[in-house]
C-alpha cells in the first residue's frame, strides 16, 4: 500500500528537536563522565599519584643492548663496536643552534663538515631526539666541555658504542652499513611489531648483511627504571634488566681471500663471487669500487655522499648481485648440456664451421675469419666456437632451454641471504610476450642470439657463479648464503647455517662429465689455457666476452669504441677439477675480452685459496689468440 | 563611520560563540607555552595559526547558507581527491600516510573532509526533504563509506571512526529510525570480535594497554601510564602554570599536540579541568541551541553534526589522554598545536555562525 506522505513541519521541527535533545543529554552525560573521571583521578587517586610523581619520578629508560659482531669464517672481525664520547644536542631544548655551535666550536673543534652532517641530520630527525654534533671526543675535549657545561643546557656528553668496519671498502657491499633510524626504517620496525624493542635505539641496519641480520644483530632492549629529579636527571637506578646482546655473526666469507681479489682488480669495475660447490659457501662476493662503509655510520655529510652516488663508477652498486649482464660465451657449457640432456646433439656430432651462419636473410659472424673448421661438442666449448651454437640454438625451443637452464639459477633470484637481489633474464616465448608489447612473437632470431649467450640474456655474476657451482657439483644446488653461523654470546649457543641442497637438477651424469672434460679442455688447450699454464692443479673454466653494444656488421675493433661501451670480460672456472673446492664468477666491465682480462683473476684467485701462493699475473694473452671466446 | 564598518563586519559573527572559542585557545596558548618547554617561537606560530582560522572563519561567517549548501559537492569531491593523492604521493609522517605537500605547506586532506562529509550530508537530505526514505540513508552511508575506507588505508583508524561518527550524526539528526539505530548498535556491538582480527597489531595493542597499561610498559602502555600520572598529581588545584614536572620529563613526547591535556592537567588540577569542560559544553551549548532554532533542514543538519562533532573531538582526547578511551590521533580542539586542526575547527565555528546570523534572512 501506498501512501503519499504530508509534508508537516511542525511535527517535522518537533521530530527533529527532540532528537537534539537526545543528543544534549548525551553529550552533557558524556562530559559529567569525564569530569568523574578527573575526579577520581586527581582527588580520589591524588595522593598515590602525587608520590609516584613527587618522591619518585620514576623514569622508565631503555638499555640499547649491544649489537652483534660481524666476522669471517675464521674468525676475523669485520664490524664490531667501540666506545667512545660524543657531543649530542637536543634541538628543541636549545634556543638558538646557530650561536650554541659557535660558543661550542670555542671549546671542542667543530669543523664546518660537522656543522654540515648535523644539519642534515636536525633535517632528518625529530627536535626532540638527541643529535650527535662530534664523535670520538679525546679525553681533554670531555673535561673542558664538562667545566663548561653550565653554559650550553640542551647539550650534553654522552658514551655510546660505535660501529666500526674494519677493513673499510674490503667486503663493502657484503657488510653494508648501519644508520640512524630514519621514518622507513619506523615503519619496518612497527611492521615486524618491533616498535618496543627500539625504543632507544638510534642505529639501524642499512644495506647489506646488517640490513637483512637485523633481526639477530640487534638484541633485546633492557629497560631500567631510574629515579630522576626535577632537571630530568637520573639520580639512582631502582631496577633494571639487562639488555640482551644481539648474536653474532659468522660469515662464509674468507677475509684473505676477499682483500686479495679485491687488490687484484685494482682501479678497474667489475665483480667476483667465489662460491665453496658442496655447501654454497659464498667465499669471496667483490663489487668494485667498492665504498667506505664508517662514512655512513654517523650520518654521511653531502661532499661524500654526492661523491659516491655521482660517480659514473657508481660504486654504490652492488654488482654481484644488483649487475645484470649478458653472459656471452660463458653460457654455451650450460646450452651444450641441454643439447646432450634433450638428445639435440651428441659429443662427437659436428659441424663445418665457415665463420657465419645463415638464417633467412640475417647472418651471424664468428670471431674468427674463416671459422673453426671441423667443431664438435668438445672443440665447440674449448675454441669458443660460435657458429656451432648458432645453428643449435636455430634448431632448439627457447622455452624448452628456459624450463632447463632455470634450474641452474639463470634469470631467478639464488636466495642469497642479502636483500635485493635481481633475477636478470632467461628469456622465453612468455618473457618476450610481457616484455615487448609492439613485437611480442618470438623470433627464430631470437634464439639463435640467445645460444651465444646474447640477445635477451642478462644474468648477475652471482646467477653464473650458482651456476658453475651447480655444474661443478655435477648437478647438485646449494643456495649460496653469506652467514655460515650465528653465534648466541650470552648461552653460547650456535647455530650453524647448515649446507642444503636446494634441489638436483636432472642431468644425466655422462652428460655432464662431456661438459665437464671439455671445460678442463679449455684451461688445458683452450681459451683460458694462457692464463692457466703451469697451474700445478687441474681445473675448469670458460671465458666469455659480452657485448655492450650489439655487434655491427665487420669486426669489433676495441681501440676504435668508448671505453663505457667496450665489450665486459667474463671467466667463470672452479678448481680443483676433480674435487672442486671452489668455483666462481668474474667480471671485469668494459675490459674486452674474457681470456685477456677475467681469466688470470680467477688464475690468481685459485693460485691464493688452493696453494696459499701470490702468483704474478700471467702474460696477458694476445688479443689475437683472445677473441675467440 | 568605523562604527559602521564594524557594524558590517561583525554583522555575521555571535558574539557569544566566538567569546567562548577565543577563550578555550587562550588557555591552549597558554599551555602550548609551557607544553613547548617555554618556546616562544611555537605559540607564536600558533597564534599565526589562530589569526589565520580567525580569517576563515570570518569569511565563512559572511556566506549565506545556500552559498554553504552550492559549495558541498565540489569541497566532497575536492576531499575524496585530496585522499586519493595522499594514498598516492602522501608524505609519511610518523610511519602513517596523511600529509600532502602543497608547495609551502603540509596539509591533513582528511581534516577537510570533517567538514565536507556533514556539508555534503546536510545537502543530500536537504534535497531529499520531501521524501526520505531507506534509500536516501542507504546512500548516505555510501557517501560516509568511501572517504572512511581512504583513511582507514592510511592507516589512520581514529579519525576514521571520527568521521564516521560526524556523518552517524547527520544520519541520527535527519530521524534514522530508532529501530535501525539499535539494530546497528546491536550488530556493531556483537560484530566487534570480529573486527578484531582486522586490527593492526598496535591497534589491538593501544585497545589491549587500556585495560592492562603495564603490560608493555616501553611500548603502548607509556603515554597512558604517564598521562594519567600527570592528570592524576596535578590534584585539585593543579601545581600552577610553567611548574608541571611530570608532563615535562620527556615522558610524553606528544606533549604539544595530542597529549596537551596532560600538561594541562597537571598544571591546573581539577579546577582547571571543570574550567575547561564548561567551555566545552557552553561552545557546544550555544551550537545546539543554534542547530534548534535553525530555518531549514541543511542548517538544522550541519549545525547539529558539527556541534556534536567538536564534542566528539574534546572528548575522544580528553577520555584517551585520561586513559578511558584508547590512544587515537585526535587532537583537543582549539588547544593542541596544529595548523590545520585550528582552522578547521574555526571553519566550523564559521558556519555555525552563518546558519545562526541569516536566519532571519531566509526565513523572510
Amino acid at each position: 500500500m501506498k501512501h503519499t506522505e504530508i509534508k508537516n513541519p511542525e511535527r517535522e521541527l518537533f521530530l527533529f528537536r527532540r532528537r537534539l535533545a537526545v543528543a544534549a543529554v548525551l553529550v552533557l552525560g558524556a562530559l559529567l563522565g569525564l569530569m568523574a573521571r578527573f575526579v577520581y583521578l586527581q582527588v580520589v587517586r591524588h595522593e598515590e599519584f602525587r608520590t609516584l610523581a613527587e618522591s619518585n619520578r620514576i623514569s622508565v629508560v631503555p638499555v640499547v643492548p649491544n649489537r652483534g659482531i660481524i666476522t669471517d669464517r675464521h674468525g676475523t672481525v669485520l664490524a664490531n663496536n667501540y666506545s667512545a664520547y660524543t657531543i649530542e644536542i637536543t634541538p628543541s631544548k636549545v634556543k638558538n643552534i646557530e650561536s650554541t655551535l659557535d660558543d661550542l666550536a670555542a671549546v671542542i673543534e667543530i669543523t664546518p663538515r660537522d656543522r654540515k652532517r648535523f644539519k642534515k641530520l636536525s633535517e632528518e630527525s625529530k627536535n626532540f631526539e638527541s643529535l650527535p654534533i662530534r664523535t670520538r671526543l679525546t679525553d681533554e675535549e670531555v673535561a673542558r666541555f664538562a667545566a663548561n657545561r653550565f653554559r650550553f643546557p640542551g647539550v650534553d656528553i654522552k658514551a655510546r658504542l660505535f660501529r666500526q668496519y674494519p677493513y673499510g671498502e674490503v667486503a663493502s657491499h657484503v657488510l653494508g652499513y648501519i644508520g640512524r633510524v630514519n621514518d622507513k626504517d619506523l615503519e619496518r620496525i612497527a611492521r615486524a611489531e618491533q616498535t618496543a624493542n627500539y625504543k632507544g635505539t638510534d642505529y639501524i641496519g642499512k644495506v647489506g648483511i646488517e640490513l637483512s641480520y637485523e633481526h639477530e644483530l640487534h638484541g633485546q632492549t633492557g629497560v631500567e627504571e631510574v629515579e630522576i629529579d626535577a632537571g630530568g636527571r637520573a639520580v639512582r637506578t631502582l631496577s633494571r634488566t639487562p639488555p640482551t646482546s644481539g648474536n653474532n655473526l659468522r660469515l662464509s666469507l674468507d677475509i684473505k681471500l676477499q682483500k686479495y681479489a679485491e687488490d687484484l682488480f685494482g682501479a678497474r669495475r667489475g665483480a667476483l663471487v667465489a662460491i665453496e660447490p658442496g655447501t654454497g659457501d659464498i667465499l669471496a662476493f667483490v663489487s668494485k669500487p667498492g665504498y667506505d662503509p664508517n662514512l655512513f655510520v654517523e650520518g654521511i655529510d653531502t661532499q661524500n655522499w654526492e661523491a659516491l652516488n655521482n660517480s659514473a663508477d657508481k660504486p654504490l652498486l652492488n654488482r654481484p648481485m644488483r649487475g645484470a649482464y649478458p653472459p656471452g660465451s660463458t653460457f654455451k657449457p650450460f646450452m651444450a648440456l641441454w643439447a646432450l640432456e634433450h638428445n639435440r646433439r651428441t659429443p662427437a656430432q659436428g659441424i663445418s664451421d665457415p665463420g657465419y651462419f645463415t638464417l633467412g636473410n640475417h647472418t651471424w659472424r664468428d670471431d674468427k675469419k674463416g671459422g673453426h673448421g671441423w667443431v664438435d661438442m668438445y672443440t665447440s666449448i674449448v675454441h669458443s666456437c660460435d657458429t656451432y651454437y648458432y645453428k643449435l640454438g636455430s634448431e632448439s625451443d627457447i622455452d624448452d632451454i628456459h624450463a632447463f637452464l632455470k634450474l641452474f639459477s639463470f634469470g631467478q633470484t639464488t636466495g642469497i641471504d642479502i636483500e635485493g637481489e635481481l633475477a636478470g633474464v632467461l628469456p622465453s616465448r612468455e618473457w618476450k610476450r610481457n616484455r615487448f608489447k609492439r613485437d611480442p612473437k618470438w623470433q627464430p632470431g631470437d634464439s639463435v642470439s640467445a645460444a651465444i649467450g646474447q640477445g635477451y640474456n642478462t644474468f648477475t655474476p652471482l646467477q653464473m657463479a650458482t651456476a658453475m657451482a651447480t655444474l661443478a657439483n655435477d648437478g647438485v644446488a646449494y643456495q649460496p648464503h653469506l652467514v655460515k653461523a650465528i653465534e648466541n654470546i650470552r648461552s653460547g649457543e650456535v647455530r650453524k647455517v647448515a649446507p642444503q641442497a636446494s634441489h638436483q637438477v636432472p642431468v644425466k651424469e655422462a652428460h655432464v662429465q662431456v661438459v665437464k672434460r671439455a671445460l678442463i679442455g679449455v684451461n688445458a688447450e683452450g681459451t683460458g689455457a694462457r692464463a692457466f699454464a703451469g697451474a700445478g692443479y687441474l681445473s675448469g673454466g670458460k671465458t666469455g666476452t659480452a657485448q655492450v653494444v650489439a655487434m655491427k656488421e665487420g669486426p669489433y675493433d676495441a681501440s676504435k669504441v668508448e671505453e663505457r661501451f667496450r665489450d665486459h670480460a667474463w671467466f667463470i672456472a672452479y678448481a680443483p677439477a676433480d674435487k672442486p673446492r671452489i668455483a666462481l664468477a668474474v667480471l671485469v666491465e668494459n675490459a674486452g675480452f674474457g681470456a685477456q682480462h677475467a681469466a688470470p683473476v680467477a688464475r690468481q684467485v685459485f693460485d691464493y685459496y688452493l696453494l696459499g701462493k701470490v702468483t704474478a699475473v700471467p702474460p696477458p694473452t694476445p688479443p689475437r689468440e683472445a677473441r675467440h671466446d | 563611520m568605523i562604527d559602521r564598518l564594524w557594524q558590517l563586519a561583525a554583522r555575521h559573527i555571535d558574539g557569544f560563540l566566538l567569546s567562548v572559542a577565543l577563550c578555550i585557545a587562550a588557555l591552549g596558548l597558554g599551555v602550548l607555552y609551557s607544553a613547548s618547554d617555554q618556546n616562544l617561537s611555537r605559540v607564536a606560530a600558533q597564534g599565526v595559526n589562530l589569526g589565520v582560522a580567525l580569517v576563515v572563519m570570518w569569511g565563512v561567517a559572511n556566506l549565506s547558507p545556500q552559498t554553504l549548501k552550492r559549495s558541498a559537492i565540489p569541497l566532497y569531491l575536492l576531499g575524496i581527491a585530496l585522499l586519493l593523492a595522499v594514498a598516492l604521493f602522501g608524505d609519511v609522517v610518523n610511519g602513517a600516510r596523511r600529509w600532502l605537500h602543497l608547495g609551502v605547506t603540509r596539509i591533513q586532506p582528511s581534516e577537510l573532509m570533517k567538514i565536507a562529509l556533514p556539508l555534503m550530508l546536510a545537502w543530500y537530505f536537504e534535497k531529499h526533504e520531501a521524501s526520505l526514505k531507506l534509500r536516501d540513508f542507504a546512500i548516505a552511508t555510501l557517501l560516509i563509506g568511501a572517504p572512511m575506507l581512504l583513511i582507514v588505508r592510511q592507516p589512520d583508524l581514529g579519525t576514521a571512526l571520527l568521521l564516521a561518527a560526524s556523518g552517524g550524526y547527520v544520519l541520527f539528526l535527519a530521524g534514522l529510525s530508532w529501530k535501525i539505530i539499535t539494530a546497528l548498535g546491536a550488530a556493531g556491538a556483537a560484530g566487534l570480535p570480529l573486527l578484531w582480527p582486522l586490527l593492526h597489531d598496535y591497534q589491538r595493542e593501544r585497545v589491549l594497554t587500556l585495560f592492562d597499561p603495564m603490560r608493555d610498559p616501553l611500548g603502548a602502555g607509556y603515554h597512558i601510564i604517564q598521562s594519567t600520572i600527570a592528570i592524576g598529581s596535578g590534584g585539585v588545584l593543579g601545581k600552577g602554570w610553567l611548574q608541571g614536572t611530570q608532563a615535562h620529563l620527556d615522558f610524553l613526547p606528544e606533549r604539544h599536540t595530542d597529549f596537551i591535556f596532560a600538561v594541562y592537567g597537571e598544571e591546573f588540577g581539577l579546577l582547571g579541568n571543570i574550567v575547561l569542560l564548561v567551555l566545552y559544553a557552553l561552545l557546544i551549548g550555544r551550537g545546539l541551541l543554534i542547530t534548534a532554532s535553525a530555518s531549514t533542514l541543511f542548517g538544522r543538519l550541519l549545525a547539529g553534526a558539527i556541534s556534536l562533532m567538536f564534542f566528539t573531538y574534546a572528548f575522544v582526547n580528553m577520555g584517551m589522554v585520561s586513559g578511558i578511551l584508547p590512544v587515537v590521533g585526535v587532537p583537543l580542539p582549539l588547544v593542541s598545536y596544529g595548523g590545520t586542526a585550528m582552522v578547521t575547527l574555526f571553519l566550523g565555528i564559521g558556519i555555525l555562525m552563518s546558519v545562526q546570523t541569516h536566519r532571519k534572512l531566509v526565513k523572510s
